[in-house]
């Protein structure tokens, strides 16, 4: 180990304190507020989250099946119309909104625990590198939409399986992030140091590798929310992800492409709130990435959202 | 060099394969319960049980049944169909046709729109040409194909009636029946992958152009025509050409969707039909052939870099 010039001062070697950290979080949220394309994203997912959210006050109930009023056009009392059974869209489509949130929320979650977990005991432990980033490459060399139809196969059809599905297919690109800025870090000079005072690695991951590694990744969060999203939709609308009767978008596009001529708009409206969000998501993560690291090139972004 | 590159590329895949092969095998023992009475259904006799356990070989002991499986492939056997009884392989060649026309139609649509708005959009950057486009493009990346393909039926099936709603015409009834098929889920693809091939085409552009020999370029008084088409596009084509090749693989994994949309009887439905039916062997057998194509594409793309990019073959 090289002992530098500047390790007698404790300063030098310490990484920024919690409050300036917390200062700066605070500045992102200005700078980020200052985006424009930032700004409508993020304008665009407030009212999803709201609607979804307050989704049962505004919405009448989504399963709730009237056949006489089949088919009708979107009117007052519907206002996007009724589906083959007469179930009210608008309803269903809330109800969506609030199916995609919570899958988009749980896949994240799912995925970053485990993406966090792999990927910081790739780049951490040298000895375990190559074993786990051989198996998230064998994850990665499935097409991610192909793979969640597998493990859907296998796991039936339900939200949580939905869930599981989806999250074991992003968390690869997780870990691969995570084990790219962790390989970084563990060489830095504070680490260095604090391994010198005799931390342990359990300490030096979790105070000081882990608050580091996260800048990178948490843009990464708004990215893979969207490929939840979308693939969720995928999924319901092939008819192998949450159960026919659960209001999801996806589930809503798979009725209406029976009855495009007759009923548009069964597609038209969850289309659009698909799009929407997307679109806010899209806006918001670009804004994000070119806030926090203007140093990273679109062309890499937009490879990983390739891939 | 260039030698030890493309092999320490091929070794590098083996673990891969290995893994993929895992998972795929993997799949059959994730589901709940016992896999041959969830494969053989509620209503099923002994018998049948013990003739689906026989014919998966899962009466073997596991580590036993996982070698036999690497065996397997090694031969290129995918094992047979519960459901349409016959060779796995011999069930995805039936149906790989109209996927593989979908594929290519689509990524030809896609690269005739997506490079040319991505260059322009470069060379009047910050114009409102660039953020129409952009803004067109960002719209584009948040459509998921199989609502582009809905759209498009609504608009010109169902309103305009100029192409059929669903359904394909294979080759052999004329290959003008079949384009005429595959248009509509080709646009529904390729506009799609085309506005994330703008995005590319445009930032591989615009970091070209901030270049020093592009400097050089004006300096002696090139035209910004020669500048831009001659000497800027050629460089920006390495980042691009990659693109377009994972933008290939992207698109099958798309066509197994879309092909639910227009009813195009492909790899898609095929898997679809099978996860329906629970005939793991067809399931693993699509999964591992669109995986291996997926890596051997990511391959092709990883060492295009040699051709494109001489810089890659002293690393």
């Amino acid at each position: 180990m090289v002992v530098r010039a500047d390790a007698g001062r404790v300063d030098a070697v310490r990484p920024p304190s919690r409050a300036l950290e917390w200062l700066d979080g605070q500045r992102w949220i200005v700078l980020l507020a200052r985006r424009k394309v930032a700004l409508i994203g993020a304008a665009l997912l407030a009212v999803m989250l709201v609607l979804g959210l307050v989704g049962p006050l505004v919405a009448g109930n989504p399963s709730h099946m009237d056949v006489a009023a089949r088919l009708r056009p979107p009117s007052f009392t519907n206002w996007f119309g009724t589906d083959d059974v007469g179930r009210d869209v608008f309803s269903r489509v809330i109800y969506g909104a609030r199916l995609s949130l919570l899958v988009g929320g749980a896949v994240v979650v799912f995925s970053f625990v485990v993406g966090i977990v792999c990927g910081v005991l790739a780049g951490y432990f040298q000895r375990l590198d190559n074993a786990v980033m051989r198996v998230m490459d064998g994850l990665m060399a499935f097409p991610a939409i192909i793979l969640a139809i597998a493990l859907m196969a296998s796991l039936g059809p339900s939200v949580a399986n939905v869930i599981v599905a989806i999250g074991v297919v992003n968390s690869p690109r997780v870990a691969r992030v995570v084990r790219g800025s962790v390989l970084v870090i563990r060489e830095t000079a504070y680490v260095e140091a604090g391994r010198a005072l005799g931390a342990s690695d359990l300490a030096l991951i979790c105070r000081h590798v882990l608050p580091n590694c996260l800048s990178p990744v948490i843009v990464q969060a708004s990215f893979v929310f969207a490929a939840a999203v979308l693939t969720e939709a995928a999924l319901s609308f092939l008819g192998v992800g949450v159960p026919p009767f659960v209001p999801s978008w996806g589930n809503i596009l798979s009725d209406g492409r029976l009855y495009l001529r007759q009923a548009p708009w069964l597609v038209l409206y969850p289309g659009a709130a698909i799009m929407l969000t997307i679109f806010g998501l899209n806006m918001f993560g670009d804004g994000l990435r070119d806030m926090l690291d203007p140093k990273i090139r679109g062309l890499q972004t937009e490879r990983q959202r390739a891939a | 060099m260039v030698k030890t590159y493309v092999v320490r590329r091929l070794l590098a895949l083996v673990p891969v394969a290995l893994v993929v092969a895992t998972v795929a095998f993997v799949l059959i023992h994730l589901a709940p319960g016992d896999p041959a009475s969830v494969i053989a259904g509620p209503d099923a006799s002994r018998d049948d049980v013990q003739r689906i356990e026989r014919q998966l070989g899962l009466d073997a002991p596991l580590p036993m049944q996982l070698v036999h499986w690497y065996v397997q492939l090694a031969q290129g056997d995918l094992g047979q169909s519960i459901f349409l009884r016959k060779p796995v392989t011999e069930a995805i060649l039936d149906r790989v046709e109209p996927t593989l026309l979908l594929t290519v139609f689509a990524i030809v649509i896609a690269i005739a729109i997506g490079v040319p708005a991505g260059v322009v959009s470069a060379r009047f950057h910050n114009s409102t040409t660039d953020q129409a486009l952009m803004v067109m493009a960002l719209v584009g990346i948040s459509i998921p194909n199989f609502l582009a393909g809905l759209l498009l039926i609504l608009c010109f099936s169902v309103w305009l009636g100029w192409f059929p709603v669903a359904g394909y015409s294979p080759l052999e009834y004329g290959w003008l029946a079949t384009l005429r098929s595959l248009v509509l889920p080709a646009f529904a693809l390729g506009l799609v992958q085309s506005a994330l091939i703008a995005r590319i085409a445009r930032s591989a552009m615009l970091d070209v152009l901030r270049e020093q020999f592009i400097v050089a370029g004006r300096a002696k008084g090139l035209s910004e025509r020669a500048v831009v088409y001659k000497h800027a596009l050629k460089n920006a084509m390495i980042p691009t050409v990659t693109i377009i090749g994972i933008s290939f693989a992207i698109l099958i994994s798309g066509a197994v969707v879309i092909e639910t949309v227009f009813n195009i009887p492909g790899l898609g439905r095929l898997i679809i039909s099978a996860v329906l039916r629970r005939d793991y062997p067809v399931i693993q057998g699509v999964v591992l052939c669109i995986a291996g194509v997926y890596m051997l594409i990511n391959l092709a793309v990883d060492l295009s870099y040699l051709w494109f990019d001489p810089r890659v073959r002293y690393q």
